[in-house]
């Protein structure tokens, strides 16, 4: 009806007629509804009972999911704005790197999350990461436990010092980097966690893609990471490895004091 | 055939006879071992960094048998596995071998190396005691201007041998050094491709450092040493002021044979806490540094102590481009060149800047107590805060990450803090010298605190102090400060020293109280 149309030409006749005619229209969308419903109920997913089932670990790792990380990173795991990131298409190797180390769930909201006690073991680990891998894919970690017997560690050395140093520090004992973040310490990451993390790129680190560094080359900065922790240091006491800052404090602490006390009992010897 | 004997009590007497008979050495070595030294721990503090040196020279000898300064290429073959096969330069190559190979090269490399950080610690902490004793006013400006030039000839020396190894650190180093060569307006590149012989890093570089570090700058410092030690023999030591001291005499001991044997004596303490250091602690690891390659930045890369506060300016100087005539001045150019030129200028003139100041041109062989010229106590300190908060910001990175702090925080905090903190040092360390100048003369005219309390008759409570010599109708006592220690303790009382010797235990008996024939008198307060 359009807004000129004279009111005097509505009369009861008329007015029957739409009635029905609003009847029709109502059972036609009805209809319409039904028959969308119904194919939509046959073509699409219908919700989860629709979807290709879970694996028996994905399903445990939803069940951990559900419990432990829904309220940062979502239902579907698509991201919660200002809490937590969407999670399709991370990985399992993202997941197992995150939660073996202790890092997710996350204790609060900071510049980076702190390597800590895991919450989880790494059975469970790795069914949170069967379950997000289903979810959305992404990177997988190879198999196995042991990728440092895979490497060569002088060869690791060399990508190791171009790559990693710069952050981590030529001992592994990371480093600072702006704003409170920074490159934490190797000292206590296993085989599986370092080659997550390469892959990955947790946090500030960058991702180091198979373009990047093939397997064999994680192998080797694999192999060369675990040897800095197994390689006593020759030289005495190591200092931390921190370079000249503690090797200037000890001067002071140990060198300094002792001859100064040494020079009271020297001089008081008269 | 008849055997001679041989007396050994007259074997020494005899042969020096044989020798001056020869050389006419007994006169002149008559009067330096019979020179007088005043004996006190802070006048150690210098030996400290000669014995240091010594050790210096005798370990460097010994790695200079074993290292060659070469660019040249090779591939590593050496003992240590993480390193096998990387090719890199022979003088990284003879320096792992050195550390691996070579035996009891490791504990030489680590003791030099401890021995070079000790000696530039001990030259600073000596140029502190001199600075607050004022033992560099007249006449000893000339070796007060030694020893500062000695500072920076170490310093030098120091990063020239940081540079010798060509491993990842030193080679990060020296590419600093170079940059901080070009930041240098109109003659930068000139200088630098002169070092280097053409770009950065060339192939004459290690060469040049080495004879500059085994051969040029030992000798000078040497010469200096020499020098800076003949002064103190033809100016004399100066001495604290006390009983019998004077502007123009020495109180101590000859220095043959008691101050002879101490000095051996704490050579070998010296000797000791570096080899100690040198087989405990392991420093420079350089196998963990890797050769040298221009992409290789390791974090936490940072020049040894003494260099660390250049770093530190060059991480808190603000981002400021200057462009002058066409010419451009990089931030670098202040922190890295101007600001030691300040430093090494200043402290030279400061001598005469205080005897103007002070209007004192007279000669000084007596030292002041930091107390007593609070002013000077101040700069120092105000120094010592100027330095500790860049050589702390020279490692803020390192601070930052291991006590959780944001990186940029430590930044502002030592912006913020060099400004602030030096004029704070200054205020604190005036007003402790003019407090502790003020008891001392508290205790001069009213006595020593006894820790009695005594409750007068209108129910005052007052300590009781004890006069340190008669005291006038007041209570008063009218001595004048001489310039030294103040007994504050009742046990220090007519004695120096502790009455009992010995320094961990106790070495004597002490003496049973003396039976008094008289009642002694009940301390009082000196009133009536």
């Amino acid at each position: 009806m359009t807004p000129d149309t004279p009111r005097l030409a509505a009369g009861a006749p008329k007015q029957r007629s739409r009635v029905r005619r609003r009847l029709n229209s109502a059972l036609r969308m009805f209809a319409a509804l039904v028959f969308a419903g119904g194919i939509y109920a046959i073509v699409a997913p219908g919700g989860a009972q629709g979807a290709a089932p879970l694996t028996p670990a994905a399903e445990a790792g939803k069940a951990l999911y559900d419990v432990s990380c829904i309220s940062c990173h979502g239902a579907n795991a698509q991201g919660v704005p200002g809490r937590g990131p969407s999670l399709i298409g991370v990985g399992s190797a993202a997941v197992e790197f995150q939660v073996e180390t202790g890092r997710m769930p996350a204790a609060r909201q900071e510049a980076q999350a702190e390597r800590k006690d895991p919450m989880f073991t790494n059975d469970q680990a790795r069914q949170l990461g069967a379950f997000i891998q289903e979810l959305g894919g992404g990177p997988q970690l190879p198999e196995g436990e042991d990728f440092a017997s895979k490497g060569n560690i002088a060869r690791g050395g060399q990508l190791y010092r171009i790559n990693c140093s710069s952050c981590h520090a030529f001992s592994g004992g990371g480093g600072a980097l702006s704003s409170g973040k920074y490159a934490p310490s190797l000292d206590l990451a296993t085989d599986r966690q370092i080659y997550a993390a390469m892959l990955t790129g947790p946090q500030n680190m960058p991702v180091f893609g198979d373009n990047e560094l093939d397997p064999q080359d994680k192998f080797d900065i694999i192999a060369y990471v675990q040897s800095l922790q197994t390689d006593s240091d020759p030289g005495g006491w190591g200092l931390g490895r921190f370079g000249p800052v503690t090797e200037g404090l000890a001067i002071f602490l140990v060198g300094v004091v002792a001859l100064v006390f040494a020079a009271l009992w020297i001089a008081g010897k008269s | 055939m008849k055997r001679r004997k041989v007396d050994l009590k007259a074997l020494p007497g005899k042969s020096a006879q044989e020798v001056d008979t020869r050389l006419p050495v007994a006169t002149p070595l008559r009067g330096v071992l019979n020179k007088v030294f005043p004996d006190h721990w802070s006048f150690l503090l210098g030996e400290i960094a000669l014995f240091s040196f010594i050790i210096l020279l005798l370990t460097g000898t010994f790695l200079a048998l074993f290292f060659e300064p070469s660019l040249q290429e090779v591939h590593y073959d050496g003992s240590y596995l993480p390193l096998q096969g990387v090719e890199m330069s022979r003088a990284y190559e003879t320096a792992l071998d050195l550390s691996f190979d070579v035996r009891g090269g490791l504990i030489m490399r680590q003791m030099h190396h401890w021995a070079a950080l000790l000696f530039m610690a001990a030259i600073v902490v000596h140029m502190f005691r001199i600075f607050m004793t004022g033992a560099f006013r007249k006449p000893r400006e000339i070796n007060w201007i030694i020893g500062l030039s000695m500072f920076w000839l170490g310093f030098t020396e120091g990063f020239a041998g940081y540079s010798l190894p060509d491993d990842a650190l030193s080679g990060t180093g020296l590419r600093i050094a170079s940059a901080i060569m070009l930041s240098i307006p109109v003659i930068g590149s000139w200088v630098t491709t002169s070092l280097f012989g053409g770009e950065f890093p060339g192939e004459i570089i290690l060469s040049r450092l080495y004879i500059l570090h085994v051969f040029l700058l030992p000798l000078i410092l040497l010469a200096l040493v020499s020098i800076h030690v003949g002064l103190v023999f033809v100016q004399k030591h100066t001495q604290w002021p006390g009983p019998g001291r004077t502007n123009k005499n020495v109180v101590g001991e000859r220095m043959f044979p008691r101050y002879a044997i101490k000095q051996g004596g704490f050579f070998m303490l010296v000797f000791a806490i570096i080899a100690l250091m040198g087989g405990l602690f392991q420093i420079n690891p350089i196998w963990l540094f890797g050769p040298y390659e221009a992409a290789v930045v390791s974090a936490g890369s940072q020049p040894d102590w003494y260099v660390m506060f250049l770093d530190g300016s060059t991480r808190l100087m603000p981002a400021w481009d200057i462009r002058f005539l066409g010419y451009n001045i990089p931030p670098l150019f202040w922190p890295t060149v101007v600001l030691p030129g300040i430093l090494s200028v200043l402290p030279m003139a400061y001598p005469w800047i205080e005897a103007r100041w002070k209007k004192d041109y007279a000669s000084h062989n007596l030292l002041q107590r930091p107390r007593d010229v609070p002013d000077r106590t101040g700069l120092a300190a105000m120094a010592g805060a100027f330095y500790l908060v860049l050589t702390i910001s020279g490692g803020n990175d390192i601070v930052a990450d291991k006590f959780h702090i944001s990186l940029n925080a430590m930044t502002w905090a030592g912006r913020i803090g060099l400004l602030v903190l030096p004029p704070l040092a200054y205020y604190f360390a005036r007003r402790l010298a003019l407090g502790l100048q003020q008891h001392d003369r508290e205790v001069l005219a009213h006595g020593v605190e006894t820790g009695i309390i005594k409750r007068l008759p209108d129910g005052r409570f007052v300590e009781v102090h004890q006069p340190l010599v008669a005291p006038d109708e007041h209570g008063h006592t009218d001595l004048p400060y001489v310039g030294w220690t103040v007994p504050k303790k009742m046990n220090r009382l007519g004695a120096l020293g502790p009455a009992i010797r010995g320094f961990f235990r106790p070495i004597e008996q002490s003496a049973p109280p003396k039976q008094e024939e008289q009642p002694r008198e009940e301390v009082t307060s000196g009133k009536p």
